[in-house]
């Protein structure tokens, strides 16, 4: 009875360390992200999905604490999928109370990271789980798995190089699951080819993603509060 | 050629009813300008609710171009019923008139005058639809400004720079040209059969009518016919609007379009030179 009661105090105290180390690396995650009050980045912007047929874009990146987000195609459209919010890296950081649950290690582009299970026990948010691959050294997150109640899940994979000091990224992929796509050929008054038609891959169908390419940043030089309109 | 041409020219523009095509391409493309200044917001939101619902568009969507994209879609199923009123006026009008008799006594031969008349209804024609692409696209682009041009196919959504698009409108232009040309030409073959210009002008449009009815149900029985209806290759304007452009796809339906145009014309003027023109 002595050794079992010293097995769960060793399990609960060993877990409760573990939480701790992670809860630390997330705050230093965080602590790094709170340096950055806003930004204006300039990029790329690629769109993949089997249905949208858009060739990659220059784009502009607005950032202003606590969330807000924005992404702008200079004198043009520019097509984000619903939650794209997430493709900003504060977004990612939980919000409100959570739980966190040590995931163990995992590697993300040759990186090995720290994997953190994030629950929130608020019911009001969207998120019902968050998996982040954080890279300890850098303190910075490198892999994101997001399921949320509404949106499905998506995945969020980033990569650092010149400002892995302010903890934005370089380069950053959203993926994400995507519905069908059918409109009847009497709205739209389509050419009939004729012939047989090509066959449709499904599994294709169901998968998008965001590809952005950021070129520089402009760091907590003020945004203006239009460009989130 | 080209006085006879001009001769003919100055007849179709002589005659009140040549102007009613322009008036209802006038009213319909400021009727759509209006209509879109006004609400057209509620009307993209209900064209683009299939793809709302998974994404967030940001930007000018109700544009000069998108405007003038959806006033095409929806002009260029109907300029061909305009069309008809002058084509199969032609010299189904002049016989009417009791003036078609008087006019092959000339010293001039009858493929000539059957060919100049054909020419004067194509320029007519290509008169329509640069009116139609100058107000249309015009007018847009001072109301509503420039920006990317968003086209919903069937299966696909595809957004095109806006710095690809205006090459892609003067091709569609050129392209319409044709179909309508093509009209044109139906109405003018019935035209040399008839010595009262309403019936040439109401076959046409049954015959555009039923065959553009053919072409836009998509049922599969009518899918096996619409390679061989002249309205299907019509609407291959749109191939323009593809990104890449399938050129092999939309010449081959321009080819498909010229063959009508020789074929109904070859048969309009051998038709004539056979007619026992008695009116």
């Amino acid at each position: 009875m002595k050794i079992f009661l010293l097995f769960c105090c060793s399990f609960l105290f060993t877990s409760t360390l573990f939480a701790q180390k992670e809860e630390a690396l997330l705050q230093k995650v965080k602590a790094k992200l709170n340096t950055v009050t806003d930004y204006e980045a300039s990029g790329k912007m690629k769109l993949d999905v089997s249905f949208i047929n858009a060739a990659e874009s220059d784009v502009t990146i607005y950032f202003k604490k606590p969330n807000k987000f924005k992404v702008k195609k200079a004198g043009g459209i520019s097509i984000l999928p619903k939650g794209g919010v997430s493709v900003n890296t504060a977004s990612l950081l939980p919000v409100g109370n959570y739980q966190t649950i040590p995931g163990g290690k995992g590697v993300v582009d040759g990186v090995t990271t720290t994997i953190i299970k994030l629950i929130p026990t608020d019911e009001i948010g969207d998120v019902v789980l968050s998996t982040l691959y954080i890279d300890e050294n850098a303190a910075v997150i490198r892999k994101a798995v997001v399921n949320t109640k509404e949106s499905g899940s998506y995945e969020v994979g980033m990569s650092y190089r010149k400002y892995t000091a302010w903890g934005l990224p370089d380069k950053v992929v959203f993926s994400f699951n995507t519905k069908d796509y059918k409109l009847p050929k009497g709205i739209t008054f389509e050419y009939e080819k004729g012939g047989a038609k090509p066959v449709e891959d499904k599994a294709k169908n169901k998968k998008g993603s965001v590809t952005i390419l950021y070129e520089s940043y402009k760091i907590n030089k003020g945004v203006d509060e239009k460009n989130f309109l | 050629m080209w006085t006879l041409t001009r001769i003919e020219l100055f007849k179709i523009f002589k005659k009140s009813r040549t102007y009613i095509a322009f008036a209802a391409i006038g009213a319909i493309i400021i009727l759509i300008q209006l209509a879109m200044y006004s609400d057209g917001e509620s009307y993209l939101e209900f064209m683009l609710g299939n793809i709302n619902t998974a994404f967030e568009i940001e930007g000018n969507k109700l544009n000069g171009y998108f405007v003038f994209y959806l006033i095409l879609h929806t002009l260029l199923v109907h300029v061909p019923l305009l069309i008809c009123l002058v084509a199969g006026d032609a010299v189904a009008g002049e016989a009417n008139m009791g003036t078609l008799r008087l006019l092959v006594t000339k010293p001039i031969s009858r493929t000539g005058l059957i060919l100049s008349k054909f020419l004067a209804s194509s320029i007519y024609t290509l008169l329509l639809l640069t009116f139609m692409a100058v107000l249309g696209l015009g007018v847009s682009v001072a109301l509503f400004g420039v920006s990317d041009l968003m086209v919903q196919k069937s299966d696909m959504f595809i957004l095109l720079d806006k710095t690809d698009v205006l090459w892609r409108y003067a091709a569609a232009y050129g392209f319409a040209a044709l179909s309508m040309i093509t009209v044109a030409a139906v109405a003018f073959l019935f035209s040399v059969f008839a010595d009262n210009s309403i019936g040439p002008i109401i076959a046409a449009m049954s015959v555009v009518i039923v065959a553009t009815i053919l072409t836009t149900m998509d049922i599969p029985i009518f899918n096996a016919l619409k390679p061989y209806l002249f309205t299907n290759h019509m609407l291959n304007w749109k191939g323009f609007f593809d990104n890449p452009v399938d050129l092999r796809e939309v010449l081959k339906s321009a080819g498909i379009l010229v063959l009508h145009i020789i074929l109904f014309v070859s048969l309009a003027v051998y038709f004539f030179r056979k007619k026992d023109v008695l009116s």
